[in-house]
């Protein structure tokens, strides 16, 4: 009896641990940025759904996105501490941390240039298809130097 | 029999210079035949644009920093940092002296499709005419005449900095006798017109497969890996497997990979990185035709 318990503590014990473990490893730097990409890239296809008129355009989703891209812009280059250039499948380039201040005014220029479209809301699905383009170019002149190829 | 040894040591001596020379004489540089760039006509520069695009000059041989219209000026310069040394990307502005601009239609087809320069030396394959070697005489014409509406640059390049023995250009006709070919890079089931047009394009003028088919230890294609991407040679990171076998992109659509091609997104909205940046930036001013014929080639490939 008294062992049973004691087994049942340990897989109790060895479950929360794991847990834990997942809860620490969604903490880590590699991914929280990673997710925030994800969010960019969510919000990037709802606005594209739209600019393609796969979906019709909705003032809402239209806000919710770029709200969603500006805060994880800003949220973003706070993600990239000393110690986390490798691990957990990243494709952070070494660059990054080599020219830290051009970095992060990179996602300054998203988050800022998102605000702005913000401030003047799209009003129409070619609205929405310039928005896109704009926001578009920020990611590949971010991703040609500070992303690896994988 | 000393006389027998110095003989002997003098027939060897011949038959190793009659090697040589043999060696030379073979892999000497060919050009292509006068008549090839006959009756071509005049030329069509709006075809030419878009071969320019298609084989994406811009990225070697315009500034690093250029953007906009300064795009178009083709001044060279660029350091390309490789395992053999550095190669500087040379002036190709119709600039008469420091460009191409005193170049004959024949000079210019013969470096894109023989790799030979306007001197007859041969040229390092870093400029790709491994792959330019596919493009139709007409192309090269409309090219060689939509680069002379260009913009010239006065800007002389350095020249290259190799290391012995890749700095012997005489060693580079063995290179062309092993790699230098016209011939199609895989056999196509489908005689399907927009998938023969994806076939030159990718093949041709894209030169896609310079970066996206591993090379073995001479710098030639692995033939059996057409396209199946691999360790980047620049650096860090790798280089995307581009056949239907990709975990990646061989679960992209046609219609998936022509909307990166022209927009820079993938289907899941990651974007164009790299320096697969400004390959798209390129490709893009093609017309949606060619970007669903690439896309319908690719899907063509054998998956690796």
């Amino acid at each position: 009896m008294k062992s049973k318990v004691v087994i049942a503590a340990a897989i109790a014990l060895c479950l929360g641990a794991g847990v834990a473990g997942m809860a620490s490893a969604a903490g880590e730097p590699q991914v929280v940025r990673q997710g925030l990409m994800k969010k960019v890239g969510g919000s990037l296809g709802a606005l594209s759904a739209i600019a393609k008129g796969t979906k019709p355009y909705d003032a809402a989703t239209v806000k919710a996105s770029l709200s969603a891209i500006s805060e994880s812009a800003k949220a973003f280059p706070e993600q990239f501490p000393a110690g986390s250039e490798t691990g957990f499948e990243t494709s952070a380039a070494p660059a990054i941390w080599q020219n830290m201040a051009d970095f992060k005014a990179r996602a300054a220029k998203l988050g800022s240039d998102a605000d702005a479209i913000l401030a003047s809301m799209p009003a129409d699905q070619a609205g929405v298809a310039q928005a896109i383009e704009k926001l578009g170019a920020d990611c590949s002149a971010c991703h040609q130097t500070y992303r690896l190829k994988r | 029999m000393a006389r027998t040894w110095t003989k002997l040591a003098a027939g060897v001596v011949a038959i190793a210079v009659a090697g040589v020379a043999v060696g030379i004489a073979v892999t000497k540089p060919q050009r292509q035949p006068a008549d090839h760039w006959a009756n071509l006509g005049a030329p069509d520069l709006a075809n030419g644009e878009k071969v320019f695009w298609a084989g994406g000059c811009v990225s070697c041989h315009a500034d690093p920093s250029a953007e906009g219209d300064a795009l178009k000026i083709m001044s060279g310069g660029r350091a390309l940092k490789t395992p053999f040394g550095t190669f500087h990307v040379p002036n190709i502005s119709p600039d008469k002296h420091a460009g191409i601009g005193g170049w004959t239609l024949a000079q210019f087809g013969d470096a894109m499709t023989r790799g030979v320069g306007d001197d007859g030396e041969h040229l390092y394959p870093s400029f790709p005419y491994g792959s330019y070697a596919r493009l139709t005489p007409k192309d090269i014409n409309d090219l060689y005449s939509y680069l002379k509406t260009l913009p010239p640059s006065s800007n002389v390049a350095l020249p290259h900095e190799l290391s012995f023995p890749f700095n012997m250009r005489i060693a580079l006709g063995g290179w062309k006798m092993l790699y230098l070919t016209d011939a199609p890079r895989v056999q196509l089931g489908s005689a399907d017109e927009k998938v023969k047009r994806g076939q030159y394009l990718v093949e041709g003028p894209g030169h896609c497969g310079e970066c996206h088919t591993p090379r073995d230890a001479l710098g030639g294609f692995q033939k059996d890996k057409w396209l199946a991407g691999g360790p980047d040679p620049e650096g860090k990171g790798s280089i995307p497997n581009i056949t239907p076998g990709s975990k990646k992109v061989g679960s992209w659509s046609e219609d998936d990979i022509a909307n990166y091609l022209e927009s820079g997104f993938t289907p899941d909205f990651d974007s164009v990185g790299g320096s697969m940046v400004d390959v798209q930036k390129n490709i893009a001013h093609l017309p949606k035709g060619d970007l669903q014929a690439i896309a319908a080639y690719l899907k063509s490939v054998p998956a690796r």
